[in-house]
């Protein structure tokens, strides 16, 4: 068993409890132990872009130091605002001295960083570490006929200098979901903000983002949408709860995390908490009549 | 057309928050072709960005820094390599070191909200 240091971030202990329990099955299968950073505290959320108060980036900061003194050399993601929080403050630290210095001024009970460590997301993990055919040798229930829209949303694969692909085009979901026997759907809105935090003091802003993407995906024939962004699966899963009550003919999607699409293709489907989700995806992806079996 | 001395002090105060050179703007408008949100503004993104070159102090006022959502879309098509976000930051954290935060907490409707949505409303929009 190979074992990698992990930082889950809030979310999956919490609303995204399914993203987690996927993601550390799919792992074990692939024989790998998610090993999660022995402390750990929030990320912070959003990157912090104001250039003068550097306190905003010493919860990411602490978080990489802690996995360097644990003697990581590399920590690895799965939520997307996590990851991107958390490679633009090492970046910070790795190329803007002045800055690097007077943040190690200030913690005291640290030791110095200068940014050593490197922030890999899962994906990463798959594609780069292991290898895509790790990953299509664990396959049990190829997920014949099912059509799949990879959402990127913005955190993934923007700003270009932490982006893990292409901001423009990038493929490495629908990589994923080749691999996993699905068929990946051009999607004009793969890379759209569906309206992040703004979901909390303008609901009606990002409705109209959750109609726009799931049915934008709709229209291109997925069944399902898959996304590494608890924050994003808030706003297209629940979200589509509201927007049914607005707009009652709108035909409802599910929509998962990456990992949980792996965990169905690999036999797994239990470990995923569908039941934690506004839309229900086990209709589509033909587990209904699988509730009694051991998996 | 002459700046007042307040003009050159907004501008100067976006400068040094957003680290970004605001008059490396050539008002192409790629921003706003790309943003996924101008329907919900009151002004453009470059039209922001042209105001604060112009140290017009209404852009205090705009809505249009509190509906960015800092999604970077503007980010990797500025052809000058600006960060657009970070500029609508600066106006943002302008009004926020005066108290002026744009979201009460006590007033918000919190039930059902993940905390990843709180958290990082609440880091945007209170100071």
């Amino acid at each position: 068993m190979r074992d990698i240091t992990y930082y889950p971030g809030c979310s999956l202990k919490d609303t995204a409890k399914g993203f987690e329990a996927s993601a550390v099955k799919v792992s074990e299968e692939m024989n790998v132990n998610l090993k999660e950073l022995d402390r750990w505290n929030c990320c912070g959320t959003v990157y912090s872009l104001t250039d003068d108060n550097l306190m905003k980036q010493l919860g990411p900061i602490r978080n990489l130091i802690r996995a360097r003194d644990e003697g990581s050399d590399k920590l690895y993601t799965l939520c997307s605002m996590c990851d991107n929080t958390l490679k633009r403050a090492n970046l910070l630290v790795r190329e803007e001295e002045d800055k690097r210095d007077k943040i190690n001024s200030f913690m005291d009970q640290e030791s110095d960083y200068e940014g050593s460590l490197e922030v890999r997301h899962y994906l990463e993990f798959l594609q780069d570490d292991l290898g895509w055919g790790e990953v299509r040798d664990r396959v049990e229930e190829p997920l014949e006929d099912l059509n799949v829209a990879s959402y990127y949303g913005c955190m993934l694969t923007r700003p270009k200098d932490i982006g893990l692909d292409d901001p423009h085009n990038p493929t490495i979901l629908g990589e994923l979901v080749e691999n996993l026997g699905g068929t990946p759907v051009d999607f004009p809105y793969e890379s759209e903000c569906c309206g992040s935090y703004n979901t909390v003091d303008n609901k009606e802003m990002v409705l109209n983002k959750t109609q726009t993407i799931t049915a934008g995906a709709r229209k291109s024939g997925a069944d399902v949408l898959i996304t590494s962004c608890p924050l994003c699966h808030f706003n297209l899963d629940s979200r589509q709860s509201d927007l049914l009550e607005v707009a009652p003919n709108h035909k409802p999607l599910p929509v998962l995390y990456f990992t949980q699409l792996m965990a169905v293709a690999f036999g797994y489907p239990k470990v995923n908490k569908f039941d934690e989700h506004a839309i229900d995806p086990k209709e589509v992806l033909k587990l209904e009549n699988k509730v009694g079996s051991e998996r | 057309m002459d700046l007042t001395n307040s003009d050159r002090e907004l501008t100067a105060n976006v400068e040094e928050l957003s680290g970004e050179n605001i008059f490396s703007c050539y008002q192409c408008g790629k921003c706003s072709a790309g943003c996924p949100f101008t329907e919900e503004m009151d002004i453009l993104p470059n039209q922001v960005i042209k105001k604060v070159q112009m140290g017009d102090g209404s852009v205090l006022d705009s809505d249009t820094p509190w509906t960015c959502a800092s999604c970077l879309s503007c980010e990797v098509d500025c052809p000058k390599g600006n960060d657009v976000p970070a500029i609508m930051e600066a106006i943002r954290e302008i009004s926020l070191r005066k108290n002026l935060d744009r979201v009460d907490i006590n007033k918000l409707e919190t039930k059902g909200l993940p905390e990843i949505a709180l958290v990082s409303n609440l880091r945007k929009k209170t100071g």
